[in-house]
């Protein structure tokens, strides 16, 4: 029984590692629909973020905390600025921006190889966040890593900032207007540009937020955004577009499952069963995945 | 008279094609280089099915190494095998295996009619099935392109996880023999170029008969409209199934004819990334032809080999950028330059969507 | 192919449901189109002729019944209401712009095309094409790629599919709308050609063009039937006067909205 119970919460914070990495597509993709395949190497600006810090600063515990908004800014900014070069004129063609940012997603590695070396570089975690928070004692103990009770304290605080920023800011509001109504919010004085940008600057940021959190519970490398990119990719599709709600059950439902299967069976036919599932569920609830428009069809 | 030169155009620029592959490379190349050129005609090979499901069909296929990797698996087991000799364990089994018996499924590799079956039947099968799958519920735009790359991506994690059966992130290499000729012998490895480049030739006529018949027409109005087509009493997941599983069972074709060529099949060569090299050449030089795809996954995979040996990390960002700037500002590909220069009309359904 | 002799059939609507979301868009709407009627479909904006003409196709879940020819079409795949005689147009025209003229009319002759027929090259112009490129005006333009013809020609363009479809029933969305008063002419009298030996809806908002070439109209408010008849009957009824606001009984009934300059969006 233990056993089921512990492996749902090694569930649980996969899926808070999951719904961290999605939650900034679930505004670049959910809600604008472009598919940031760089949104991978965001992360992984935010996880070097981390590294540097670590330099000037000894103390762990004020580093992490203090890469937590630089990080927000430096992939904001990337963001922001990818938006700029490239993005805004490819919103027509999406297939064709998938392809460009991963090109760009290509040289952000080899900027990663070169300035920081090929190799994966590690960060001390503070001491803080070293032990384990014991649940059940006794002979088979049920324990929590604090480093994934601080991911998962981090993705519900992240999921809570962006419902109140959609929902309670002018920016969310805007933000919102022109995703239903592009024409319509422009007509009625919204810069439209400049939303999308904040818009890509949000959801990047919060990119680099998940790049802190991966230093907790892995190494940091040049090649770790694209390891993690199609999860994160994945919880979307199955979450349904523009949905929050959606990415934040579907970010779950997949750790969980991936942890179950990995216990009883390995790590790969794990992950290849929970990509069959993915299939199997969109055969069941497509929706989300296509919209329909009637009145034209162009 | 124009007429009559667009006519010829294509069979003499096909001619040509053979005439370099058949004539030109053998008797400028040394056997090492011409080796390389059979590697690159390989993705070549995979590009022409890229060109119909992407080019024409509107359907970005980034898990392209799933099949390739089938097709490729499919080969090697059966030359594993007939190296190993009747009743024999392939030798990376007795290496890593825990077992002295020949896994169940692979026992059927030892049949050259089976193996050679299997290059073709389980890439299309799959693709059958995928593809049923996700075009009937209405799947397709960047969805169906993740959840491609996903599939292959996983395809590559199974793999290393089974080194036992599958030879591992090592995957399958050391091959002697290819059909009762030895590989080692240099007249044999021209033999497998001329096999490639012939294969090469003929997919390439195959697939631009394609694009021209009424099948290519269709194909292109789905990838335009799927709806209005629906509306025209078609249905649009048939059309675009028949182009996917056309198109996986060219890259199983490629990956079976990449292992006596390279000498090797291992999971780094269908991931993610050269799933996503794949398209890369195809858009480069051209998405919706079949002869640009060709050439720029040649031309791709060439300064990739010669230009990544010196000069890795610029080749990455030479790369990279060449590809960005392709991809957002001449979305034809190279080849569409040519009639932007001429600056004629663009040809009938060869402007991508 | 079918052929010309094969009896006209008409379209049976009884007690058609739609809703979304608890919005409900068609409100248990019967009609009987009888076979060869050139009827119109008028209604204010969110009247639900849309839908409709959505259900009938097969586009939107409805409950009823839609009979065509004593076919009930009603749950029943997209495609497959298309290959039984029904076809629509939108009212943004969808041609397939990589495509010239004559392929996008081949494609829509050859639904039944086996798969080998498909995998050949088309080999001049099939007979059914060559009328239909005739009837629509555009024979001189076959070799053209459809994105380049101008807005009235798409619409014929688009008809001109569903001729060559053999469609016995043609649900067709506002075809006028944005056509300047002669290509307006010249699609009225193309539709009362295709109604000689075809049944013909159209939902429009040009009540000019309305009163022009229709041949019985029904009025559609608030997702039910409101009125119909012929022109004259429709344009005398009370109900229908009071649906198009600021027309007082004994008026007539004009455009609600532009007149000539044609319907909403």
């Amino acid at each position: 029984m233990t056993v089921y119970l512990s492996q749902s919460f090694t569930g649980i914070s996969i899926g808070a590692v999951l719904l961290l990495i999605a939650l900034g597509l679930s505004l670049t993709f959910g809600q604008m629909g472009v598919i940031n395949m760089a949104h991978g190497e965001f992360i992984m600006a935010g996880a070097y973020t981390v590294y540097m810090l670590q330099g000037p600063i000894s103390d762990a515990g004020v580093s992490l905390l203090l890469a937590l908004p630089v990080a927000f800014l430096v992939a904001g900014a990337m963001g922001a600025l990818l938006e700029w070069l490239l993005i805004r004129r490819l919103y027509a063609r999406p297939l064709d921006t998938l392809l460009v940012t991963w090109g760009v997603s290509l040289m952000l590695q080899q900027l990663a190889r070169d300035v920081f070396g090929a190799p994966n570089v590690h960060t001390s975690s503070p001491d803080w966040l070293s032990g384990r928070l014991t649940l059940i004692g006794g002979e088979d103990p049920l324990t929590l890593a604090y480093s994934r009770l601080f991911i998962l304290g981090l993705a519900v605080a992240a999921v809570a900032a962006l419902t109140l920023t959609l929902r309670r800011t002018p920016l969310g509001r805007r933000m919102r207007a022109v995703v239903q109504h592009r024409d319509l919010a422009e007509a009625s004085g919204i810069a439209t540009g400049r939303v999308d940008r904040l818009t890509f600057f949000l959801g990047s940021g919060l990119a680099g937020l998940a790049g802190v959190a991966l230093t907790l519970v892995g190494p940091i490398g040049p090649t770790m955004g694209t390891n993690i990119i199609i999860d994160a990719f994945l919880v979307i599709v199955v979450g349904g577009i523009g949905r929050l709600r959606g990415a934040v059950v579907a970010a779950f439902a997949l750790g969980v499952l991936q942890a179950v299967m990995e216990y009883s069976t390995t790590v790969s036919v794990a992950r290849v069963t929970v990509l069959i599932a993915i299939v199997a569920f969109l055969q069941w609830r497509p929706q989300g995945i296509h919209t329909l428009r009637t009145r034209s069809l162009a | 008279m124009t007429s009559t030169l667009t006519r010829w155009r294509a069979p003499a620029g096909y001619a040509l094609g053979a005439l370099l592959l058949f004539a030109v490379a053998p008797a400028l190349l040394s056997d090492f280089r011409l080796g390389q050129l059979a590697r690159y005609l390989c993705f070549a090979i995979v590009a022409v099915g890229i060109a119909l499901a992407w080019g024409r069909g509107g359907m970005l296929t980034l898990g392209q190494g799933l099949f390739f990797g089938l097709g490729g698996y499919a080969m090697a087991m059966h030359l594993k095998l007939t190296d190993a000799g009747a009743g024999q364990l392939p030798d990376f089994m007795l290496l890593y295996g825990d077992t002295s018996e020949l896994p169940w499924w692979w026992e059927p590799f030892r049949s050259p009619a089976v193996a050679l079956a299997a290059v073709l039947v389980l890439p299309m099968g799959l693709a059958a099935l995928i593809g049923y799958a996700v075009f009937r519920r209405r799947v397709r735009g960047a969805y169906f392109a993740i959840l491609s790359q996903a599939l292959a991506a996983a395809f590559a994690i199974l793999l290393v996880g089974q080194q036992a059966t599958t030879g591992g992130t090592n995957g399958l290499t050391n091959f002697q023999g290819f059909f009762g000729f030895s590989l080692l012998d240099p007249v044999n490895r021209r033999t497998v170029y001329f096999l490639i480049a012939a294969v090469l030739l003929l997919l390439m006529i195959g697939v631009r008969q394609l694009f021209l018949s009424r099948y290519g027409e269709l194909l292109v109005a789905v990838r335009d409209s799927e709806e209005r087509v629906r509306f025209l009493g078609y249905d649009p997941a048939l059309v675009k199934l028949v182009a996917y599983v056309l198109s996986a069972g060219t890259a199983g074709i490629a990956g079976a004819l990449f292992v006596p060529a390279v000498g090797i099949i291992s999971p780094a060569l269908i991931g993610i990334v050269p799933s996503i090299q794949f398209v890369i050449g195809a858009a480069i030089g051209g998405r919706a032809s079949v002869a640009g795809a060709v050439i720029g996954a040649v031309a791709v995979a060439w300064a990739q080999t010669t230009l990544s040996e010196e000069f890795p990390a610029a080749w990455t960002y030479f790369q990279a950028g060449l590809f960005i700037a392709v991809v957002a500002f001449l979305p034809g590909g190279l080849v569409s330059l040519r009639r932007l220069l001429a600056r004629r009309g663009p040809r009938v359904a060869e402007v991508p969507a | 192919m079918t052929t010309p002799d094969e009896p006209l059939k008409g379209l049976r609507i009884t007690d058609l449901r739609v809703s979304f979301d608890g919005f409900t868009a068609v409100d248990g709407v019967s009609l009987t189109v009888g076979p060869g009627d050139l009827r119109f479909l008028i209604g204010p904006n969110g009247a639900g002729k849309t839908t409709l003409v959505d259900a009938v196709t097969g586009l939107v879940p409805a409950t009823g019944s839609v009979e065509f020819g004593g076919t009930e079409l009603l749950g029943r795949p997209v495609h497959r209401i298309v290959r039984l005689g029904i076809g629509r147009t939108f009212q943004t025209a969808t041609v397939f712009e990589n495509l010239t003229v004559l392929q996008n009319l081949d494609i829509a002759a050859g639904a039944g095309r086996s798969p080998a027929a498909l995998l050949r090259r088309r080999k001049g112009v099939p007979d059914a094409v060559a009328r239909a490129l005739e009837t629509i005006g555009l024979t001189d333009r076959r070799g053209d790629l459809a994105g380049t013809l101008a807005h009235g020609r798409r619409q014929w363009l688009e008809i001109g599919m569903l001729l060559v479809q053999d469609v016995q029933l043609l649900l067709l969305d506002e075809p006028v709308a944005g056509m300047s008063h002669d290509e307006r002419a010249e699609t009225g009298g193309l539709l009362r050609r295709i109604a000689e030996d075809r049944t013909v809806v159209v939902i429009e908002h040009d009540m000019d063009f309305m009163r022009t070439f229709a041949s019985s109209v029904t009025v559609l408010h608030a997702g039910r039937v409101l009125s119909e008849g012929s022109v004259a009957d429709v344009q005398a009824d009370p109900r229908v006067q009071e649906v198009y606001l600021g027309h007082s009984p004994g008026e007539p009934v004009a455009a609600p909205a532009g007149g000539s300059a044609g319907g909403e969006d």
